[in-house]
This record gives structure tokens, sequence and C-alpha cells, in this order.
């Protein structure tokens, strides 16, 4: 019988409900964003993870964003 | 067989859905358990989903999954990002949650909770989810444009200019509403006052902590919000008791008004990491926990309804807001039904997140479907309370009078037993010293949390508690709407008036910066106030006003994506949208113009106007004016009312005439016209 759950799945869900979180308030995946720019962009230079933090912040608040819902 | 064996569980959804539906439509006099109406709200979606959201994804927009959507064709992992679906659910939801299918449904409980459910459940299905799938997919086929563009380039110049200003004009109004319903929450409540205003002490030091001393922990400067919140509640508490404090954070509600209007006026101006992204992180997660623990604290307590089915007041003489049944409870209920405002959210952020098309039903048609058991989970919560206390609560002083003896004989009289002592003990339980007039949803609906959380947690001690953290919770989010919402209005307004002074176009100015958060500030901050010195008590003339833009952009969005599938020649399936829209066009019409000429003074703003003109001429002062001034003031407040309602009915009609010569357009051509991105396959694997 297969089991039902394993420590993997676990940590899984943990990885995504904390992605989840983030992404609710306007922080994409840290770890997607390097990931990213290493295989599309290799030798550009790639934001720390303060500037990306920084950076997301920003343009959350910034122009463009049509606010919060009634 | 094997068709009989994969819809057989469908069916018995079914069956248990219309049953629990009958019991709820048919239960006269017998109090009704409010997990009826739960199971009925439940089986009905999930029907709806397995079946009309994919009738509309595989027939109507026939969605294409080999297709790459913006986020894979333009990955950059900042705006456009490929996401998994199940947390772009969660992202969708708590942009598209909010006040409003909390505070609509308390409001619509004023004619039973039969008429309100019933549109909740119907609305959704067919109007509201349908709205937000269909905003999605047209977007996410254009690089996830907004929907001012999305409307200029499939109607035209003209019609796209006319539905930013009015989504510039229902910003407004939003934002007034919302910071009414602050308003009349913490007017003389100390305790209130004292835990929203530590919400901002509390959010500056999480700003300061996620900027310098531990950036970007968002999770472990959230936790240590939380909890300094929940110690703020208590100590509010002792606040309110204190003889010194206690009378510090006491206000009246215009007071509060002006603190509200220059509190906004800064927060949108001071940096985002101090006060408003800290903010949204406690208000997000405390609106998020708070919605899921209401909804397990429900099928817990399985709470009785103790409000009648229908009560008298369809007929619109209603306390909290005149207006009959037709056209007023289908404005009155927006969120949670049909939403104009998602079709914001819809083509904003989420269609730039979106990794296939093919979720884009779970997430579009799925996540309306929840923020609609959120509505359902406020009526049941407006419900659950002594209708008598429900009444006391939501009428206006000049109705009820302003000491509870006054309040009991006239609600007792309705039909709705009630003494002195029960509001007296109810004020008291809840740590506050009225509950009389306090109309707006939110103290409400935190009455009827506060008697569900302690039956789960703490007992009939922890009554206060549940209360203020009620009240807080929808403040807090509240506050974050209101800020969020000035911001992006500023923005909104730099964009508009820089067509005309290219000066002001520039928003790293401080100057043109200034200008418009100025301007923003004191449109809201306007209508505000006199809805706090209106004579009916404000929410009677600002909520229609909102419900009808609300609905009003609604219709706009379902019109934009009729054109959308007239211009794919997919017409013979554009009833899907020709229907939700045309029930929109014609509540938001009907409304909007017995809310102008209605000569009943509670409905129509100018009868309102022209009652106390005529006062003026007569040289009568009447009750709530005190001057001649402010009679005045009261006039010119309902012709502006009057004014932004007509606006509303120009921008509907004007959207409809432009919708039905753009229809016929595409139907003249033998080939399809709309603008989507050209086609390019998903990569092969990614």
């Amino acid at each position: 019988m297969a089991r039902l759950f394993s420590f993997n799945d676990l940590s899984t869900v943990g990885k995504y409900l904390g992605q989840a979180a983030r992404q609710m308030v306007g922080v994409p995946d840290y770890a997607t964003y390097v990931r990213h720019r290493r295989i599309t962009h290799p030798g550009l230079p790639i934001m720390t993870e303060l500037e990306f933090f920084r950076n997301r912040q920003d343009a959350r608040y910034g122009a463009g964003r049509s606010g919060g819902c009634c | 067989m094997n068709l009989v064996y994969k819809h057989a569980l469908w069916a018995l959804i079914t069956v248990i859905g219309v049953f629990s539906l009958g019991t709820v439509a048919l239960s006269r006099g017998e109090t009704l358990n409010a997990l009826w109406i739960i199971t009925a709200a439940v089986s009905i979606y999930l029907v709806a989903y397995r079946y009309y959201s994919l009738y509309i994804a595989d027939k109507v927009m026939q969605i294409d999954p080999t297709r790459a959507t913006p986020a894979v064709r333009r990955n950059d992992g900042l705006d456009f990002v490929p996401t998994n679906k199940y947390v772009l659910f969660g992202h969708h939801f708590a942009a598209i949650a909010g006040a409003g299918p909390l505070v609509g449904p308390v409001l619509a409980a004023q004619m039973g909770y039969l008429p309100g459910t019933l549109w909740i459940i119907v609305g959704v299905v067919l109007a509201g989810a349908v709205q937000d799938f269909m905003v999605l997919f047209v977007s996410t086929r254009r690089d996830g444009r907004s929907l001012g563009d999305l409307v200029k380039s499939e109607l035209g110049m003209v019609p796209g200019m006319i539905a930013l200003i009015g989504t510039f004009v229902i910003m407004v109004i939003i934002l007034a509403v919302l910071a009414l319903i602050v308003v009349k929450a913490l007017a003389a409540s100390p305790w209130g006052t004292f835990t929203v205003a530590a919400t901002i002490v509390i959010a500056m030091f999480m700003g300061v902590y996620s900027r310098y001393l531990r950036p970007g922990r968002v999770g472990e400067v959230s936790v240590i919000g939380l909890v300094l919140l929940i110690a703020s509640i208590v100590a509010g508490g002792q606040v309110a008791e204190h003889a010194v404090l206690g009378p510090m954070f006491t206000f009246d509600a215009k007071q509060l008004t002006w603190m509200l209007i220059i509190y906004g006026f800064i927060a949108s101006v001071l940096p985002v990491w101090l006060l408003l992204a800290p903010r949204d992180y406690l208000s997000t997660f405390l609106k998020i926990g708070t919605i899921v623990g209401l909804a397990l604290a429900m099928v817990f307590v399985a709470p009785d309804l103790r409000m009648p089915a229908v009560t008298q007041f369809v007929d619109g003489t209603g306390p909290a807001w005149s207006g009959s049944l037709f056209p007023f409870i289908f404005i009155t209920i927006a969120c949670g039904a049909v939403s104009g405002f998602h079709a914001l959210i819809s083509s904003g952020t989420t269609p730039k997140l979106l990794d296939n098309e093919k979720n884009a039903r779970m997430i579009g048609y799925g996540g309306m479907l929840m923020e609609s058991f959120v509505a359902i989970m406020a009526m049941v919560t407006a419900s659950v309370i002594d209708p008598g206390v429900y009444f006391a609560m939501n009428s206006p002083a000049a109705v009820i009078g302003s000491d509870v003896q006054s309040a009991a004989l006239v609600i007792s009289q309705w039909g709705f037993m009630i003494t002195p002592d029960v509001l007296l003990q109810t004020a008291k339980d809840v740590g506050e010293t009225t509950i009389l007039s306090r109309a707006g949803g939110a103290p409400t609906l935190a009455v009827g949390m506060a008697q569900i959380f302690s039956q789960v947690l703490g007992g009939p001690g922890m009554m206060a508690f549940w209360y203020h953290f009620a009240i807080l919770f929808e403040a807090l989010f509240i506050l974050t709407a209101c800020d969020a919402g000035t911001r992006a209005g500023r923005f909104m307004l730099q964009d508009l008036l820089g067509s005309f002074v290219p000066a002001m176009k520039k928003t790293d100015s401080w100057v043109a910066s200034l200008i418009a958060t100025f301007l923003c500030v004191a449109a809201w901050g306007y209508i505000l106030y006199q809805g706090v010195v209106d004579p009916l008590g404000g929410i009677n003339s600002l909520w229609p006003l909102f419900g009808i833009s609300n609905q009003m952009l609604a219709g706009v969005a379902l019109m934009l994506c009729t054109v959308v599938l007239f211009k794919m020649k997919r017409q013979q399936f554009a009833w899907v949208t020709i229907l939700p829209a045309s029930w929109l066009i014609i509540c938001t019409l009907t409304a909007g113009w017995q809310k102008v000429f209605d000569a009943n003074p509670k409905i129509g703003f100018l009868a309102l106007a022209n009652k106390f003109q005529a006062a003026i001429d007569q040289g009568v002062v009447l009750a709530p004016a005190k001057s001649m001034e402010q009679m005045h003031q009261i006039v010119f407040n309902n012709q502006l009312d009057a004014a932004l309602a007509v606006f509303f009915i120009f921008v509907v009609v004007s959207m409809m005439y432009y919708t039905v010569v753009a229809c016929l357009k595409a139907l003249k051509q033998d080939k399809v016209t709309s603008c989507e991105t050209p086609y390019q396959a998903m990569p092969a694997h990614g």
C-alpha cells in the first residue's frame, strides 16, 4: 500500500504555503528569479536578495497598481 | 455506463444543493440552522464549477493549454513569473477579498437573509465568477494588459477614456465609503480607536525592522506584528476604562473624519516600506486567517439564524438603507455576487503570473466562488445576532432616537421584540458604551463574529476581545486599501491630468505628486465628510452610490467580454456575458434613476435636496443641520450625489452604445478581428 504522505510531501506543502504567503503581499520567489536570470541571461548581473525584496516592494505600491479591493 | 458513473456523484451533489436551498427558501417560522445555507451554497458552487465553468472554458473561450501565456513568453522573474496555480490562487483571492463581501450582505440582511443569499449564490455563478474568469482570459491573451487598455484597444479611444475616468470616480467613492465604515466603527469607541492607532505604530516598527534590522524576513516580522496586535487589543480594554486615557481616545465622527483625512494624506506620501507595506502584510495575513477561522468556527458552532427569512422592509422602507428589493438588493450586495473591481485585479497582476491558460478557470472562476462564500458567511453572521440588536445598530438616530429606551420601543413596534436592557447588556458584553446607530456593517459583523468566536474560544468573557479583534481586522485592511487606493488614485490622476498639463505626469516630481495626492485625498475626504454629516446616516446615500458604480464597472467589463466574443466570431456563445451584463445594466440604470429622481427624500437625492431647500426658503432649520449654512451644505451635497449618479448613468449608456456598434461591426466581418497577441507555443518543457 502506498504511503499517504511522506516528509518530502510535507516539506513541499510547506514550501508552497510560504511562497503563497509571500506572493499574497507581492514578493515573488527569489530562487525562481535567480534561476531565471542564470538560464536566460547568463553573465548579466543578478540582484541580491535584499535588492530583489526592495525592488518588489516599490513595484507593488508604485505607479500602475490598482489598489486594494473593495 | 461510464457516463452514468462519471456524473453520478455530481447528480448527488446537485440533489443535496437543491434540497438545502429548498429548505432555506421554504423555511418560515421555525429557526433555520446556518449549515443549511452553507451546504446549499457550497454544493451549488461545486456543480457550477464542474459544469458551467468547464463549458465556458471549453466551448466559449476555447482555452488552449498549448498557448504560451504572458508569464511564460515574457518571464523576467519579477513582474512576469509563471506561478504555481495554488500559490496564484492565494494571491488572487487575497487581492479580491476585502470589505465589500463582508459589508454588503450585512446591510442587505435588513430585508431578511433569503433575498441576499439567493442573489449571492445565483449572482456569483452567472455573473461574478463569469466576469472574473472572462476578464482574466481576455487580459492573458493580450499580454496581461489593464481593463482601461483593453477597452481602448477593443472598443476605441473614446470609450477607453470614459472607462478610465469612470474607474477614477469609482475609486474615490470606494475610498470614501470604506473610510466611512471605519468612522462609524470607531466613533465614541476608545478601545477601537486605541487599537487602530496602535497598528500605525506597530506597522512603523515592522517597517524599520524589515528595512534595516532583518531585511526581507516577511514571515518573521509579520508574526512579531501579529503578537503586538493582539497585545494592543488586550491593552485597549484597559485604555478604554482608564480615567485619563479613555477620554483621550474618545472621538466623535467629525473628529475621526478629519484625522482619517490628514492621516490618509501623510500615509500616502511616506515611503512605502515604512507604513504601507508592513501594514499590508499584517492586514493580508490577518484577513486570510480570520476568514479561514470564521469558516471553521461556523461549521463547528453551527449557529441558528435568528433573523427572519424575509422582513417587511422588502417594500423599501428599511432603516439602514431605503429602496425596494429590486433594484437595491442587487447593488447593495456588490462584491460577493459580482464586483466590477475584480475586473481590475483580473487584468492586473494575476494574468502576468498565470503559468497556463487552463488554470484561469480555477483562479478566475474558482477564486470568485471563494469570495462569494465569504459573503455567505457575512450574511450568516449578521443573521445569527438578535434582529432587535441588528436594527438598533443599523438604524440612524433620526429613526430610533439616541437612547436605548426609545430605540427598543421603536424596534419592538416593528415586530422585533427587544428590551432596553438587552441593548445595554450587548454593548457592555462587547466592551462599548453604546451600540446604537452604528450602520456600516463592520460593527454588526463584529458583534456576530464575537458571538461565534466566543463559543469556540473563551466563552462570554471573551466577547469584548473578539468584538475588537473583528473591528481591528476590518479597520486594518480598510486603512490599507485607503492608503494603497490613494496612492493608485494619485498615479491615475497624474496620468489623466498629464494629458492636459504635461508637467503633472512626472511621478518623481515632489510638487506634482503632492498636488495629485492632495486632490485625491480632498475628493474622497469631501465625500466622506458629507457622508458623516448626512441627515440619513451616510450609508444610506454612499453605499448605493458605491454599489451602482461597482456594478456599473462590472457591466462595462462584461460588455468588453461580449465585444471580444463577437470579434472572435463566437457570437453564438455571447449570451454567457450578455445575460449578466443586461441584468447589471437594468439594475444600475433603475437604481441610478431612482437615486436621482425618486420623489421619496429617503431615496431620491434631488427630493432630499428640495426638501431642505424648501425649508431654507421658509427660514426653518431641519435636523441634523444646526445652522442655515449647514442646510445649504446638505442641499449642495445631495445635488452633488445626484450628479455622480447621473455620471454613472452616462457611463453605462455610452458604453452600451459603443458595445452595440462594435458588435455590429464585428458581425459584418467574415474573419476574426479581436486584438489578441499572436499565438506562440508553450516551450516543450517549462
